[in-house]
């Protein structure tokens, strides 16, 4: 019976969000695609043609991981912190505060919902740079488990940011000052190989340049990082982030008095 | 069975407020339950604590003998909410917020459909199930949540003002609704500043002052409790002396305008010869106040038992 009624609660938060996300697509998900045009249009042809091979690839072919990446952390933080905080802010966050439904269930259909949003965004991203350079994935089971889990962590670290956030200006200051920092200096545009030494040890300490690199493994099989150690990091991530949201939503910070 | 059991609960705020200081009520299933008090009085938080939005500080709430704090989702699958303040997504439409709150329930969207019509058009918003929630009048937006408070067809329904800023005749077709709900099984608690609503809709009743309950009874034996009524009585012609008689007290509120306060014991008939006699024609007559309205002022002016 729980198991049903979960279920079914589950399907409608996902239905909720898919609906939200193509009802207001021109915020959604055009966006990302003009920006990352740009980027392909100005890093990976224009100034990427100066630059060279970068790890054994073209610079184009270099850059469309990290952009593609880039693009699915950005969209599935954004969609959490924008659709969670908005509910809270509009107050109908309450309609499920006062359901059956458990808070892992709310949490899972807000994650797929963030999901959702993050694949769309990346599926467009990916469509895009077959216009400007030709990859052919190495390891596809790779770049996809890598992508989903990413997503799913970014959408995670979203919620806790909407937990605590009293004010719109609340959640734009995460990624503005450390969201974005972390995922330009996450290997998106460069290899760490490029940096002094001290700098590639600071870079290490970075999780996303684990994210970007096992997605650019996935797709080109070339690393800075070890897969392995990528899929721990990630792994760790998405548990203490798991738990944190559970934490929070079972205590009820900034969403029951 | 007990529909709601509170036992001595308490809330204080992380401000310092303290909002309910040990607050102990039973409604019975089937009840139509009134929840009165002041503004501030601390009746939004103990409708906030059965509905699990706020967590109590001590004591223990449970519905139909499931407890919210330790058994939340039993508990809340029991009970719908018509909350004071809006809190729908006002971008989306009518029928989808109805259909998406019976989804959080584990109702399928097909049975979701049918009962989210059935509601919409029982409280004569179907026309607009189809238009963006924002648009509706603040009339149709209360009458929404009471739409989506039934859509799991609770068994307890909990209504916190809901006709507020609403017009006489949409709030009677409300109360015509709420009253059928409550004689097809539901339990009721309402909250309203309407007390001629509570008075003519509900069969017991609380009123809460300063976080604590000042009386809980039934509303016919509150109500026979009131020992003094006040009549407005319009006259005929000027006065200018204010009439004597032995025990009643009048006051004259404009030359054409006479208050009358008697004892219920005293018949009205009394009243009408004394002021036949001193040469006072009435020529129309009401209550100054409802009942209740006399009683409750009495009673959170006090704060303490009758």
């Amino acid at each position: 019976m729980n198991a049903r009624v979960n279920w079914v609660g589950y399907k409608t938060i996902v239905h909720k969000e898919v609906t939200r996300i193509l009802r207001i697509w021109a915020q959604t998900v055009v966006p990302p695609a003009i920006t990352m045009t740009l980027y392909f249009i100005i890093f990976g042809n224009l100034i990427g043609r100066r630059i060279g091979d970068m790890g054994g690839f073209d610079y184009m072919q270099f850059i469309v991981p990290g952009l593609i990446m880039m693009s699915v952390i950005t969209s599935s933080y954004g969609n959490m912190v924008s659709s969670f905080f908005g509910a809270k802010f509009g107050r109908h966050i309450e309609e499920l505060l006062i359901s059956p439904l458990p808070n892992f269930v709310i949490l899972a259909g807000y994650v797929t919902g963030a999901l959702a949003r993050g694949m769309m965004v990346g599926s467009v991203v990916m469509v895009i740079s077959l216009f400007f350079t030709r990859v052919e994935v190495q390891h596809p089971l790779v770049m996809v488990s890598v992508l989903l889990m990413t997503s799913v962590v970014f959408a995670m670290a979203g919620m806790v940011n909407a937990i605590f956030a009293n004010k719109f200006d609340d959640i734009a200051i995460v990624p503005t000052f450390i969201l974005t920092p972390l995922t330009y200096l996450g290997g998106v545009f460069y290899s760490i190989s490029l940096l002094p030494e001290f700098w590639q040890k600071v870079s290490i300490f970075n999780p996303i340049l684990y994210m970007v690199n096992g997605f650019r493994y996935g797709i080109l099989g070339v690393s800075d990082v070890g897969i392995v150690h990528a899929y721990i990091i990630i792994v760790v991530f998405g548990i203490l982030l798991a738990s944190l949201c559970l934490w929070l939503l079972h205590r009820g910070t900034g969403l029951r008095s | 069975m007990h529909a709601l059991q509170v036992n001595n609960l308490t809330k204080t705020y992380a401000n310092g407020v303290e909002a309910l200081k040990g607050i102990s009520l039973e409604v019975e299933e089937g009840d139509f339950f009134a929840l009165l008090g002041p503004n501030g009085a601390g009746k939004s938080t103990l409708i906030g604590i059965m509905s699990s939005l706020v967590n109590a500080s001590s004591g223990d709430v449970r519905l139909f003998g499931t407890s919210v704090q330790q058994q939340r989702s039993k508990a809340m699958s029991y009970i719908g909410l018509v909350p004071q303040e809006l809190n729908f997504n006002q971008f989306e439409k009518p029928l989808e917020i109805i259909v998406n709150q019976a989804g959080y329930y584990g109702i399928n969207r097909k049975i979701a459909h049918q009962r989210a019509e059935k509601y919409l058009r029982q409280l004569q918003l179907w026309d607009r199930h189809d238009k963006i929630s924002r648009l509706l009048s603040g009339g149709m937006k209360r009458r929404l949540m009471i739409a989506r408070a039934m859509v799991n067809e609770p068994r307890l329904l909990i209504l916190d003002e809901p006709t507020a800023g609403v017009d006489i005749e949409i709030r009677r077709s409300m109360w015509e609704f709420i009253r059928e709900i409550n004689e097809n099984g539901t339990t009721v608690i309402l909250t309203t500043h309407y007390l001629e609503e509570a008075e003519e809709l509900c069969r017991n009743i609380a009123i809460i002052d300063h976080g604590k309950i000042v009386k809980n009874t039934d509303m016919k034996s509150l109500l026979g409790t009131l020992d003094i009524e006040t009549f407005v009585l319009d006259l005929q012609e000027p006065l200018s002396v204010v009439p004597q008689v032995e025990g009643m007290e009048f006051k004259l509120r404009d030359p054409f305008t006479l208050e009358a306060s008697l004892p219920k014991r005293k018949s009205l008939n009394t009243l009408f010869s004394s002021l036949d006699s001193g040469g006072v024609r009435v020529k129309s007559m009401r209550n100054k106040a409802n009942r209740l309205e006399e009683l409750f002022l009495r009673l959170v002016d006090k704060g303490t038992t009758i």
